[in-house]
């Protein structure tokens, strides 16, 4: 396989990478939403928390989207 | 911009212009389009909290909001650090607003009449700096408030002591990694979505080129797609400025209290 043809293909299977993280992403919010029906007087407390998850998660799939790029602008 | 067969590039839009040419000694200080977007954020946030501080004892509609912002980040940073977290509400509500105006400015269409809004928060080089003042803060207040006693950050309390070398080693990979991944995040969450937005308006308009049939089935979804993209984006600019925020004040409570 022609190098600039193994790049492309490494970009588009980074694309897997940001399907990932949407599961994770999914993962937390639902998860949370799930428990704060149960106990809705807890939910307000827990929304740092929340968002600590979300970051975390999203910042997986945002190392991915860095890959694609580094792969079809830099490499 | 319109390259070969009418494409729209879509990193054209993060291409840093000089505005004003000026190099000292070889260095180039160019007032830039980055620059440019800086002051006038700057300008912007100042404008939005000077008409809040009337001080009046019922506040008006603009005093209103500004209260709002004063009052989220107040009570972010008293539920994350503490009484203590009183001191740091004038950095992280001037980084929490910087952040977002700037977000939100960069998505203004204001390429409609010619101007092209520029997110300079879509660049490495400026969020990296954000981070870096955060984590400098982390660790002046460290060392300042706790000495050598910082270190005691990386070992969490309980921790057996044959465990102790590589524990140490885990938890200060991952202090040290914190700037990065605050930089990281802010950067290509913006990044990504200004990508995302050029890439749909260049179906739209190549699907308006190919004629009337494929332009229906291909530019109108993509538009509509669009209009609920930048919808997304707005969510994105403020959750990523309350992102930032929030991590920037959880890592000043590390600091306060260590563990």
């Amino acid at each position: 396989m022609e190098a600039e043809a193994a790049k492309l293909v490494g970009a588009g299977l980074a694309a897997i990478g940001a399907g990932m993280a949407a599961i994770g992403v999914g993962n937390v919010f639902g998860s949370f939403l799930e428990s704060a029906l149960r106990n809705p007087g807890a939910a307000d407390g827990q929304q740092g928390r929340l968002f600590i998850g979300f970051a975390a998660a999203e910042l997986l799939g945002l190392l991915a989207f860095v890959v694609a790029m580094i792969l079809i602008f830099v490499a | 911009m319109a390259a070969e067969q009418g494409k729209v590039d879509p990193m054209h839009q993060f291409t840093i212009e000089p505005l004003v040419r000026w190099e000292v000694a070889g260095y180039d200080l160019s007032f830039t389009n980055s620059a440019m977007w800086m002051l006038v954020t700057t300008l912007v946030v100042a404008l939005f909290v000077a008409g809040g501080l009337k001080r009046q004892l019922v506040p008006g509609r603009w005093q209103m909001a500004v209260e709002v912002f004063t009052g989220f980040i107040d009570d972010m940073l008293e539920a994350n650090i503490g009484k203590e977290g009183r001191k740091y509400v004038p950095y992280v509500f001037s980084l929490f607003m910087f952040i977002l105006f700037a977000n939100l400015l960069g998505l203004l269409p204001l390429g409609v009449v010619g101007l092209h809004p520029f997110t300079f928060t879509s660049h490495f080089t400026v969020t990296g700096v954000l981070a870096l003042i955060s984590f400098s803060i982390v660790l002046i207040v460290g060392f300042w408030k706790h000495g050598f006693h910082f270190f005691s950050l990386f070992v969490p309390h309980g921790t057996p002591a044959p465990m102790i070398p590589i524990i140490f080693l885990i938890e200060l990979f991952s202090f040290l990694i914190r700037p990065f991944s605050l930089a990281l995040r802010l950067f290509v969450a913006m990044m990504a979505g200004h990508v995302l937005l050029k890439v749909l308006s260049g179906f739209v308009i190549n699907g308006a080129n190919a004629g009337i049939g494929i332009g229906a089935l291909v530019s109108i979804p993509s538009f509509a797609l669009m209009i609920a993209i930048s919808a997304l984006e707005i969510l994105v600019a403020g959750i990523q400025a309350y992102v930032f925020a929030l991590l920037t004040s959880l890592y000043i409570n590390d600091a306060e209290h260590l563990h």
